[in-house]
């Protein structure tokens, strides 16, 4: 495969690329002031067409009574209710679960400790305690109880698809295409189509929750089985083992850390659904975060999101522990200390049954009302004294740079769109970004949106540039810096997993309801992932590299922009590519603080039955959207690339 | 030995530990109330604090006085009707209209009855921040809109004025409305009552100007009178054609809907719902105790309980 | 070693591995490169060019004797890895045959072929291929638990091997624990754990430090002599192919170029790649006397030392220099030819 792109590459060159891309943007421009208004398939709010309603009317054709699914239901339904009971709810006729918070912690921290080490076991003990001091002790249990459903049920389906597309790669191939659907279709598109199938309740969630964060645990474990030494693998084929005794003994033994990183990308994906799977009634955190938006609680909302943040820092750090845990076995004094340490932990839990004080959190020391009040106050206070500078920069960008942007995408002929952004693909990635594209437009032609559509590629685009932007600018200063990420990771973390519910009522004191704030709050969601992303490219790239560059008298700018990026290109790619799938989640978000739209379509057809056809086409076309994407600079980065991936050896 | 000798550090702890163990779980047996023939309902409680007023007193009265189990359920409205379908949901205490929804669930698949009156009005329109109905008082009738329609100017709205539009879930009519009455305005969505709500804050607060698709009853008007822009009176049928309306939304007579199950199974408890009624000023009382006291439902619901034991009774039948 | 020297050419019948018109072709529609002959005959950039496939192997034929050092040898490219792996089929080979002690490998099922890897073949690899998350032991026994045998048994067996390798007391490490050269010799113990009759080497020490290297190979060569395996010994490095190989094979571009022993490659190289190969070779430490002996002038005196003409230069250097008269290549009571000091000097000071 290498071999045939590269020869390709090797094509006569025609004039500049740049040079190619400038006058067909000039072109565009200047048909649209010959052509603005002229088919530019507007749909009114309210208005839908055929195909819509045709969604609509066959909504309900499936599921519903359908005994598959309601096997399923009340299976999972029961899982949760167990683990509810466990650890969150009254249950079995006493007025506490099972185990109450001293018995909790006592077996998280000694999880922690027995699969990773001592300091997360810690933190893991510090980090409940702190829910439990918040006021937020069952909540935080019915979350977590969720969360835990929702990941091992995930993980029941991911890691067999992930061997799977690990191990042929024709499943490879297809498992990336729909999971990338899976990871950019809007969560409140089948929100409401899943009740249908499973009922209100813990089932809807929970089976919500794992479409959504089963994913990265599919991606990483296929990744990790094809990353396995091949000599491993030959040697072990070699001595004659059988399929499955290689699966077993070398290839899943190997993955070991590789697939626990993906394990913990899905329970940070289940820790962010938490919010929106609260809408169909999903207990937990998320519930807290809902209700305080009603009135604008922002210090309420917020001392709900910073526990959901405290539980995904102790879960991250814990099975990243437990990945880096090296092969040796526990040593005799470790096995002791374990053994003691069991013993303990079944004392914390007989007390916690025997006692009240052990079995509900105190509630007398609560921060969480002081963490609400400062919140409101800090918040309050930045609304006031930046009030007026944050309109600024939103009417400045929206005028400058959206309003245009959006203009020449919504007034302009859908055809001439299609024309322009199909040549555009194939000059910059060839036919492998011309053909997605043009399939990409004409299916949003479709889907009868396609005005809502140019308006939220607009944005999207508008966001994805100032994500990447800052990525690569914090994601190189991280990656170089060790000092800088040791204190950026943790505010990574909770810009990731902090609910964007939560600061959607800041955003939108210090700058309306407009499409600018949209994009301001995807951007702070998409951040994170971007620079985490590029800091790890950075700091993969090999030390003998940059001091073989320092040798011969680079300057920091010139290591920087010829030697780290451009070996970390593929990381950069990846960087790129999260970004943008993250902005586009963050689509129907934007629909609720003003950017219209897709966004809002698809939380219409959510909340009224007429619209759900609508709805649906929406967020299909938010899927499109990121298809399209997704190809065009994915074929672009592979065209420029000079750097050719490491090519077969035989 | 060894294991004796584990054994006795372990009773030792155990032990010292018990000394200042304190009061132990079940010492103090739950009041268990009798009522056994109210059983079990499922009240969908919907996500705004007008309805969540309603949801706090019948699940109040339904506890403390009929000893029912009334499991609450937080559900956008939508899924809330689909519950009445798969049994998830017994009780709803404030519908908003949805004609098209109580056609599908009520006389075609038959999951629901309805319940009559909360005896709550619904009012929906245009509403502008306090400020401006005094700074510029002849703007709350709709034919000056245009003159002003400058002052809503936003980086939104493309030059027009700007009418912002509210949470998805309601039905609105402005596109059509601005277009039929010609007004020189843009819809523009806000895609939440949050958004709306802090619209107004920011508006009010720092007189800024305003106009947006809003409704009562709302706890929000206890903390600022919006004030009503006068649209062309509405009138029977003359919202039949969504396309060509051109008037004012309908009065809304909200209404309470109930499962079949619910209503033949001879509960108490359905006596109530069907019973209870009160008026906007009640639930808007409820609701700031809710909103702005910060008290949970359950100690808002005690509280107006007390206040009002003659209303609470004649849902009862007392 | 001296002892196979006597007979180059192995008769079929005495073959262990026999190998006839092996090719290994990668690319779309491989099958039809061996058998049509205006295919087969492009060299690889044509071929390339005119079907995308590339032949790693090409029409490769020669016989493995029992008990022999066979060396492939060849640079990077030249198909040798592909080689190795094609003789237990861990490669499916293109076309040709695989006959090991007379049974037809390429017929073989793949039940078959497992149990032959269990107990016939074993690997040793470049890098290593060591299962970071067993311990040492548990690296040497994998082979017999996956054929199946006791706890006690394996344990036993692996014990034997470790000791035999010289990794006693590292049992109970993790790879990564141990250094390269140890960790081969965790590779070699595994390898001969299964008691095979055939060992394969792929570049086993060219990661590995010059130092330890030499070591390593002095530890093959002690192997080799303890337990008396046919081994099949891929290497890119001469010296290395001259130290152990019995017979050494040179590739280039998949294809066989030279098969002989190391003093028949720099005696007599076939082409000139060859002659450029061993250019640089110690000609003194490889060659033997036979090669440069050369007919008694008439007027030399035929009554100087007597040595036999396996001798290699280096040894006989001494000898040679030291006597005041030709010395004499014997073998078998029969005359050779005589080599004066000329001769000798010529191959000492390199003089090519």
């Amino acid at each position: 495969m290498a071999a045939i792109t590269s020869d390709m590459e090797i094509e006569v060159r025609r004039p500049r690329r740049s040079v190619v891309v400038g006058v067909l943007l000039l072109v565009w421009v200047a048909a649209y002031f010959v052509l603005r208004g002229v088919n530019t398939l507007v749909l009114g709010g309210q208005e839908t067409t055929g195909f819509h309603d045709w969604l609509t009317e066959h909504r309900d054709d499936v599921g519903q009574g359908n005994a598959f699914f309601d096997a399923i239901r009340i299976a999972v339904d029961h899982f949760v209710v167990l683990l509810q009971d466990v650890i969150s709810q009254p249950s079995f006729d006493r007025p506490v679960p099972v185990i109450g918070w001293l018995g909790v912690v006592a077996v998280s921290a000694y999880l922690a400790w027995a699969f990773g080490n001592w300091k997360v076991a810690v933190l893991t003990a510090a980090g409940l305690g702190f829910v439990g001091l918040q006021g937020l002790w069952q909540e935080s249990m019915d979350t977590l109880a969720l969360t835990i459903a929702a990941v091992l049920l995930s993980l029941l389906v991911a890691i067999p698809l992930g061997i799977w597309a690990g191990l042929s790669d024709r499943a490879y191939k297809v498992a990336t295409l729909v999971l990338d659907l899976m990871q950019t279709l809007p969560t409140f598109v089948y929100l409401a189509p899943l009740t249908l199938f499973f009922a209100i309740g813990p089932a809807a969630a929970t089976i919500a929750t794992l479409i959504y964060a089963a994913p990265p645990a599919v991606r990483l474990t296929a990744h990790a089985i094809r990353s396995v030494p091949p000599e491993s693998v030959e040697a072990a084929r070699s001595l004659g083992s059988t399929r499955g005794q290689t699966l077993t003994k070398v290839l899943l033994p190997m993955s070991r850390s590789t697939v626990v990183v993906g394990i913990n990308q899905t329970i940070m994906a289940a820790l962010s659904m938490v919010t929106v799977a609260a809408l169909i009634d999903a207990p937990g955190l998320g519930q807290t975060v809902l209700k305080a938006l009603q009135t604008l609680d922002v210090g309420v909302a917020f001392n709900a999101g910073l526990a959901i943040v405290v539980l995904a820092i102790v879960l991250d750090r814990v099975t990243t522990a437990a990945g880096d845990r090296p092969w040796r076995t526990a040593s005799i004094r470790r096995k002791v200390l374990l053994g003691a340490g069991a013993v303990g932990v079944l004392v914390a839990i007989w007390f916690s049954r025997t006692y009240v004080w052990a079995a509900e959190f105190p509630s007398s020391p609560n921060v969480g009302s002081r963490i609400a009040v400062v919140t409101s106050d800090v918040t309050t206070w930045v609304q006031d004294v930046f009030g007026g500078f944050t309109y600024g920069v939103r009417d400045a960008v929206t005028n400058g740079l959206l309003n245009p942007l959006e203009a020449l995408l919504t007034g302009s002929p859908w055809w001439l769109v299609t024309a322009v952004v199909v040549a555009l693909a194939a000059v910059l990635g060839g036919w492998r970004g011309a053909l997605p594209a043009a399939v990409c437009l004409l299916l949003l032609v479709a889907t009868g949106v396609w005005h809502d559509s140019m308006i939220t590629l607009a944005s999207t685009v508008l966001a994805t540039v100032v994500v990447v932007a800052v990525g690569l600018v914090l994601g190189v200063w991280a990656g170089r810096n060790h000092r800088v990420d040791t204190w950026i990771r943790p505010v990574l973390d909770a810009g990731q997993t902090m609910p964007p519910f939560v600061y959607l009522v800041p955003f939108l004191a210090l700058f309306g309801t407009s499409r600018f704030t949209a994009i301001a709050a995807a951007v702070v969601f998409a951040v994170p992932v971007t620079t985490k992303i590029v800091a790890d490219g950075i700091k993969a790239v090999p030390v003998a590299t940059v001091e073989a560059a320092n040798s011969v008298g680079s300057s920091t700018w010139q290591v920087i922009s010829k030697v780290q990026l451009p070996v970390a290109r593929r990381a950069i790619t990846l960087a790129v590519n999260q970004g943008l799938i993250y902005v586009l989640s963050m689509v129907v978000v934007g629909g609720l603080v003003g950017a219209g739209a897709l966004g809002y379509g698809v939380a219409a057809g959510f909340a009224q039955s007429e619209l759900y056809g609508k709805g649906l086409a929406a967020g299909l076309a938010i899927v499109l959207l990121g298809v399209l994407l997704d190809r065009v600079t994915q074929a672009a980065a592979r065209r420029t690339g000079q750097f050719k991936g490491r090519g077969e050896k035989r | 030995m060894k294991k004796l000798r584990y054994a006795g550090v372990l009773t030792a702890v155990a032990l010292a530990l018990a000394g200042c163990g304190g009061e132990k779980v079940g010492a103090e047996t739950p009041a268990t109330t009798g009522g056994k023939e109210c059983g079990t309902f499922n009240l969908t409680v919907s996500p705004w604090v007008g309805y969540e007023a309603n949801a706090a007193v019948v699940a109040y009265v339904a506890t403390k006085d009929l000893g029912c189990k009334v499991v609450k359920k937080n559900l956008k409205e939508e899924i809330a009707w689909q519950g009445f379908g798969t049994g998830e949901v017994d009780v709803n205490l404030e519908n908003w209209g949805h004609e098209d929804l109580k056609k599908k669930y009520i006389e075609q698949e038959q999951v629901a009855v309805e319940a009559g009156s909360t005896g709550v009005k619904g009012v929906i329109g245009w509403y502008v921040p306090p400020w401006m109905a005094q700074t510029y008082p002849d703007i709350t009738d709709w034919k000056n809109l245009n003159k002003y329609a400058a002052l809503f100017k936003t980086s939104e709205s493309s030059g027009k004025g700007q009418l912002l539009d509210g949470d998805p879930s309601y039905v609105t009519n402005d596109e059509a409305l601005v277009k039929n009455l010609s007004l020189n305005y843009k819809v523009v969505q806000s895609g939440s009552e949050t958004a709306l709500i802090q619209a107004f804050r920011d508006a009010e607060k720092n007189k800024k100007p305003l106009l947006a698709y809003f409704y009562q009853p709302q706890w929000f008007f206890n903390e600022m009178n919006l004030v009503k822009i006068n649209l062309p009176p509405y009138k029977a049928g003359c919202d039949a054609v969504p396309a060509k309306i051109a008037c004012d939304y309908p009065p809304y007579d909200l209404d309470k809907i109930v499962s079949k199950k619910f209503a033949d199974s001879g509960s108490p408890a359905y006596t109530l719902v069907k019973n209870f009624q009160w008026t906007n000023e009640d639930q808007n009382d409820v609701a700031r105790m809710i909103a702005v006291d910060k008290l949970t439902p359950d100690q808002a619901a005690e509280k107006w309980v007390k206040d009002n034991e003659s209303k609470v009774n004649a849902w009862l039948g007392k | 070693m001296t002892a196979q020297l006597e007979y180059p050419g192995v008769q079929d019948s005495d073959a262990l591995l026999s190998i006839e018109g092996l090719w290994k072709v990668f690319g779309p529609k491989a099958q039809r490169v061996p058998r049509r002959p205006d295919l087969a005959a492009l060299d690889r950039a044509a071929l390339y060019h005119q079907t995308g496939c590339t032949a790693a192997v090409r029409d490769l034929s020669f016989d493995v004797a029992p008990g022999e050092v066979f060396v492939v040898m060849g640079l990077s490219g030249s198909g040798k890895s592909t080689l190795v792996r094609c003789l237990t089929r861990l490669i499916e080979p293109t076309a040709g045959s695989l006959i090991f002690e007379g049974e037809d490998l390429r017929a073989a099922d793949e039940k078959r072929l497992r149990t032959l890897r269990r107990s016939k073949f074993s690997m040793v690899f470049q890098h290593f291929g060591l299962l970071p998350h067993r311990k040492v032991i548990d690296n040497v026994s994998y082979g017999l638990e996956i054929r199946g045998e006791s706890k006690p048994d394996r344990r036993r067996r692996a014990q034997e091997v470790i000791d035999l390798v010289g990794l006693a007391g590292n049992e109970h490490l993790y790879p990564e624990q141990l250094s390269g050269g140890m960790q081969q010799r965790v590779g070699l113990a595994r390898a001969l754990a299964n008691d095979p009759d055939v060992l394969l080497f792929d570049e086993p020490f060219s990661a590995l430090d010059p130092l330890i290297r030499r070591e390593m190979q002095t530890e093959v060569v002690r192997l080799h002599r303890e337990v008396g395996k046919t081994m099949v010994f891929i290497t890119h490095d001469l010296s290395e192919a001259l130290k152990l190989g019995d017979r050494i094979l040179l590739m280039r571009d998949g294809a066989a170029v030279q098969l002989g022993t190391g003093d028949e490659l720099v005696g007599a190289p076939a082409d000139d790649y060859v002659r450029e190969f061993v250019r640089d070779v110690q000609r003194a430490d490889v060659l033997t006397l036979r090669w440069i002996c050369r007919e008694p002038r008439p007027d030399e005196p035929l009554d100087g030392p007597e040595l036999g003409p396996d001798v290699l230069v280096r040894e006989a250097t001494r000898l040679v220099l030291e006597a005041d008269r030709p010395v004499k290549v014997v073998a078998g009571g029969q005359l050779l030819g005589v080599i004066g000091d000329e001769e000798i000097l010529a191959v000492v000071a390199d003089t090519n």
